[in-house]
């Protein structure tokens, strides 16, 4: 069945929701305004104003109160306007969420998810276009999950929040109107195993989250110019799936790595490292990162797109890689 | 009208020297390098942890900041196992992984100590919040400093906590210090501590914290409110800490003179409840030589406990990161 990125959260929510009394969504506007974005659109109208929980402005404050209540044994599902305003959070997420199981031995645990949308929409600014995933992957105790596609997004969301752990669930303005095929009644994807999108042989891309399509469209185009491309997509990030992306590049032995996110201590960064200890002899050439620009994001279009990772700059990275003996 | 029941002050009053024998006890054993990082006594507030559980169910949650033997005992754990978990042996509470600040108890409903200043009182409000929730008359008590009254994410939780009504009692204790800097340095309502609460329409009381019967009634009358569905309240405890703010410095002499510890000293919760049970008649001094020796046993066995308990495998460092199903 044909749906958009944001019907197929909404549906993985509302299925959770019906199945389980102790799930309840709380945020900014998710209530009576239907969400930000109209992720929860009907949602306040089925469950009440008791599990779709309007809050202040106070990200801290009801974080930190999703925490407690998930200690108490409840499954929240928080949903933050954007993820930059989850940088007010974040002594919650950090020194609570994620070190609340490991500090008391195992006594209490944090069944979480924290989810809303990640990296740049179009022209928002600096404090709005932000891809945080890589500070949150360097947190042991969190889980980190960016899916790309309506179909992965409904399983890998119907999955965050049966899990018994706090998740950190990235979406991305510009993917909630992006259609796909879902999967026809109830399914749920493994948190921790990669997907090949594409099947290629001279190279292979990693993506995530509105990145995937950005290589998928490269690939595309460098297929009518005989370059075949692998197109990965981990979906999870942290646990991330090192043997299927270890796989690939034993198969291309050429790896492009792209991320929207800052080059520097990006994601991207550790992917290659494991992929150097797992897999140096088979590499070709070193492995290339395509990022977002060390800087923060400015507002002016031209500069912003040049911030951005585009389709040019990843299909030059392959063809500098095809072209290296 | 308060309670004189004499059952129930000596056991009030063993409480109290339970704290005070267990703590004069870990500074020794901390001078001797049984116990390491950082070590926050409780000495001279006991009177706050005891009355306040004093006036609490079984099921009901307390939760604390860094400062938390003293709650963490009042709530009926296990003083050896409170001790091995300073010695950091894998017998502690939290098998060695959480330490002095942060000793959890969840059998006993103690949540947890917190060690980022303001950090636990959104998790205050999430405990109360999964009450109300599930429909159950839990009320959760939530213990600070003072010096964390000006942190922004204790008025996110105050303000949250009175917009929903929720059956928190936040219990403040003022002990006039946020580690060197006195309250009048640190707070603008310095004087009326309890008047921020007052501010967002939570009722606010101040009471004696050095008097453990003040602290039990005043808690069972909003106990008993909150649990009616009539909370959150605030009450300000005045306290005094006989010793440093950690081990690391003295009580005197550095930000607080001589005299000034010695006066608060004459106000010693163990001594004032001594004295009411003495005037009342309601026990003598054998009675307090004998709970002197029974204290005296249960602290030598809980070092006893301790220092005989194993350190944690070399495999416990993997474990409880992450809960698996």
């Amino acid at each position: 069945m044909v749906m958009s990125y944001r019907e197929a959260l909404n549906q993985a929510m509302r299925e959770e929701m019906r199945r389980d009394s102790r799930i309840f969504l709380i945020g900014e506007e998710v209530g009576y305004y239907q969400g930000a974005f109209k992720v929860s659109k009907g949602f306040v109208e089925e469950f009440g104003p008791q599990r779709v929980v309007d809050t202040p402005i106070t990200e801290a404050g009801f974080t930190g109160l999703a925490i407690g209540a998930a200690m108490a044994g409840l499954h929240p599902i928080v949903e933050l306007m954007t993820m930059n305003f989850g940088i007010l959070a974040l002594d919650q997420i950090v020194n609570n969420a994620a070190k609340i199981r490991y500090m008391s031995g195992g006594q209490l645990s944090v069944p979480l998810v924290i989810r809303g949308p990640g990296s740049a929409a179009h022209q928002l600014g600096a404090q709005h276009s932000q891809s945080l995933e890589a500070w949150f992957c360097h947190v042991p105790g969190l889980k980190v999950i960016a899916p790309a596609t309506p179909h992965d997004a409904k399983g890998l969301l119907k999955s965050a929040i049966r899990d018994q752990n706090p998740v950190i669930f990235i979406e991305a303005q510009l993917l909630y109107g992006t259609k796909g095929d879902v999967g026809d009644g109830e399914y749920t994807i493994p948190i921790g195993v990669a997907e090949v999108k594409r099947v290629g042989h001279h190279a292979t891309i990693i993506a995530h989250s509105k990145m995937l399509l950005l290589a998928l469209e490269a690939a595309d185009q460098l297929s009518q110019e005989g370059i075949e491309v692998e197109v990965i997509d981990p979906r999870t990030l942290k646990p991330l799936d090192i043997p299927t992306i270890v796989t690939s590049v034993k198969k291309t032995g050429r790896l492009v790595i792209v991320e929207e996110g800052w080059h520097f201590c990006g994601l991207g960064a550790q992917i290659a490292e494991s992929v150097y200890a797992a897999a140096f002899d088979y590499l070709d050439a070193p492995i290339q990162r395509v990022t977002g620009v060390d800087v923060p994001m400015p507002y002016s279009r031209p500069l912003e797109d040049a911030a951005i990772p585009d389709k040019a700059r990843v299909i030059k990275a392959v063809k500098a890689l095809c072209a290296a003996q | 009208m308060p309670s004189m029941d004499r059952d129930d002050l000596l056991f009030l009053y063993r409480q109290m020297l339970l704290i005070r024998r267990f703590e004069e006890k870990s500074a020794e054993m901390y001078a001797l390098a049984k116990i390491a990082g950082f070590l926050h006594l409780y000495i001279g507030e006991e009177a706050i942890a005891v009355g306040a559980t004093a006036a609490l169910r079984p099921d009901d949650y307390a939760i604390s900041a860094y400062r938390d033997h003293g709650h963490c005992l009042a709530r009926g754990s296990n003083p050896g196992q409170v001790m091995a978990e300073l010695f950091g042996k894998a017998t502690g509470l939290c098998q060695g992984k959480g330490g002095s600040m942060h000793l959890v108890d969840a059998p006993h409903r103690f949540m947890g100590g917190y060690a980022i200043v303001g950090g636990h009182i959104p998790l205050a409000t999430g405990l109360a919040f999964a009450a109300k929730y599930q429909k159950l008359d839990l009320v959760t008590v939530c213990f600070f400093g003072e010096g964390a009254l000006p942190s922004g994410q204790a008025h996110e939780a105050l303000n949250l906590a009175a917009l929903w009504k929720l059956p928190v009692i936040f219990v403040c204790e003022n002990n006039r210090y946020g580690m060197g800097t006195p309250a009048e340095r640190a707070i603008a309502l310095y004087t009326d501590v309890a008047g921020t609460a007052r501010s967002y329409g939570i009722v606010a009381e101040r009471v004696d914290g050095m008097d453990v019967l003040a602290v039990r009634d005043a808690m069972r009358t909003v106990v008993e409110q909150a649990r009616a569905g009539q909370g959150p309240f605030f009450i300000e405890a005045m306290t005094y800490r006989f010793m440093g703010h950690s081990m690391s410095d003295p009580a005197h002499g550095h930000y607080r003179t001589k005299e000034e510890v010695e006066e608060h000293r004459k106000r010693d919760p163990l001594l004032l409840l001594k004295q009411t049970i003495l005037i009342n008649n309601l026990g003598n001094e054998a009675d307090f030589i004998q709970l002197e020796q029974e204290v005296g046993e249960v602290v030598t066995t809980a070092v006893r406990f301790a220092d005989e308990s194993p350190f944690p495998l070399p495999s416990a460092l993997h474990t409880d990161v992450m809960r698996e199903v």
